[in-house]
């Protein structure tokens, strides 16, 4: 368990306001596996205020390189080549460190690999489509991949994900617990989709579009897209006077 | 106007979709050597404190089938209610587990050591529980519930104790079928829906 602060005190409890509801009839899949009954609501306790750690002796030398992990270095994917980077933050505005960070993609074409995935674009041999890395100090990370394909899906008649990479983050608490999905910026099916549209808040929906970051981009290598993560945050003043676990 | 808050709003969920595996379990996805060394694989390492459970179940729809697609997370304490990093925790106990339903029967199966009780900030003891968080293709934002166990006293555990229908607690307690094996089937929707929590 940590000594940091800002790992002490009860979770902030969850705006559910922030977050698409379970149901949602335009995304099918929602109806019948949305529950009905309200959620119990009640104050964090250990259970959700302690959570798993990883350290980078689990990271391999590849593991956020998703332009080489696959074929360990020895050939690169297909694709236009991009980094993704940002921060990870708690609510109260300060970095998550040492945090583990996964993400899973399709590849250029549109494809997954993945033994269900059956859409005839075809599989990149040299691209695996997962990756992995550990926030530093300042909650950084950074991914370097290529730019994933739009590929449609049975829902209604003629629906497509726009392009997109699918986050999960684990915190410094198991109720931190996300997974997510980043956008990028300027693509239209993103508004046109089922399922960024289970965000019903427009400017929620904004924050998981990544912008265009010339900044970070490599001349004559890759183009950047920074992505920044918000966890949910502990309640920390000066009377709280109960240790934690008490 | 008023001043502005400093605060930031948590970053909203998306749904893990049917390929979540991909990223978090690459061996069931069929892309085992993703990684040198995948996490989760397992709450225990032999020689931990405590008896071994294996709990199985299912994850079941609105209409009664079981989900292929979902995947699950649990978090608890060793058999001494001492979470991995605490003072005198189980060096054994990592506590931590990740788990999917089987792609072609839906049934999942969890082997671990049952928890300890663990004290609440309240100061009231905790009845043995497992923290399970189910992500799947369908769920936009992932469902925590826990499992308690039928053969523990459940009787002044706080959370269940907040169940205003007691009808519903059964839904969070896991049945003991023989010795050291329990079921437990998380069901997201109508009768015998599970209780979800919001902590
Ligand atoms: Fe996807």
């Amino acid at each position: 368990m940590s000594d940091r602060i800002q790992d002490r005190g009860p979770l902030i409890p969850r705006n559910r306001a922030a977050h698409p509801p379970a149901y949602d009839i335009d995304y099918k899949t929602s109806v019948p596996r949305s529950p009905r009954w309200s959620l119990l609501s009640l104050e964090s306790g250990p259970s959700e205020e302690t959570g798993p750690t990883f350290g980078h002796e689990i990271l391999g030398e590849w593991d956020n390189n998703l332009i080489m992990n696959w074929t360990r270095g020895k050939a690169p994917a297909v694709g236009e080549r991009i980094l993704v980077h940002g921060r990870v933050l708690d609510e109260n505005a300060r970095p998550v460190p040492h945090t583990l960070v996964e993400i899973w993609q399709a590849n250029a074409g549109g494809r997954y690999r993945h033994k269900k995935d059956t859409y005839f674009a075809p599989l990149d041999p040299n691209f695996g489509g997962c990756g992995r890395t550990i926030t530093d100090e300042n909650g950084y990370y950074e991914f370097l991949t290529i730019r994933p394909g739009a590929y449609p899906w049975p829902n209604r008649g003629n629906d497509w994900r726009p392009m997109h990479i699918h986050f999960s983050i684990f915190g410094h608490a198991f109720g931190q617990r996300l997974i997510s999905q980043m956008y990028f910026e300027g693509d239209p099916l993103i508004y046109r989709c089922p399922i960024a549209a289970t965000i019903k808040d427009r400017g929620q929906l904004d924050t998981l579009v990544a912008p265009l970051d010339m900044a970070k981009a490599r001349p004559m290598d890759f183009l950047a897209y920074k992505f920044d993560i918000v966890l949910r945050g502990r309640r920390q003043t000066m009377f709280e006077n109960k240790l934690e676990g008490m | 106007m008023v001043q502005k808050l400093d605060t930031l709003i948590e970053t909203p969920s998306q749904t893990a979709g049917p390929y979540v595996h991909i990223g978090c379990m690459p061996t069931y996805a069929g892309n085992a050597g993703a990684y040198d060394l995948e996490i989760g694989e397992s709450p225990i390492a032999d020689g931990a404190q405590g008896e071994v459970i294996e709990i199985t179940g299912e994850v079941i729809d609105g209409t009664g089938w079981a989900l292929r697609d979902a995947m699950m997370e649990s978090w608890q304490p060793d058999a001494a209610g001492k979470f991995p990093g605490q003072a005198g925790a189980d060096p054994k106990v990592s506590g931590y587990c990740r788990f999917a339903a089987d792609s072609e029967t839906g049934k999942f199966t969890l082997r671990t050591v049952k928890p300890g009780a663990v004290q609440a900030r309240s100061g009231a003891m905790q009845a043995p529980h497992i923290s399970v968080w189910v992500v799947a293709r369908g769920i936009n934002i992932g469902l925590q519930t826990r499992i308690y166990f039928e053969d523990e006293d459940n009787s002044t555990d706080p959370l269940l104790n907040r169940i205003e229908q007691q009808n519903r607690v059964q839904t969070l307690i896991a049945k003991k079928t023989a010795e050291g094996k329990y079921t437990f089937n998380i069901v997201l929707q109508g009768d015998n829906e599970t209780v979800f929590l919001d902590i």
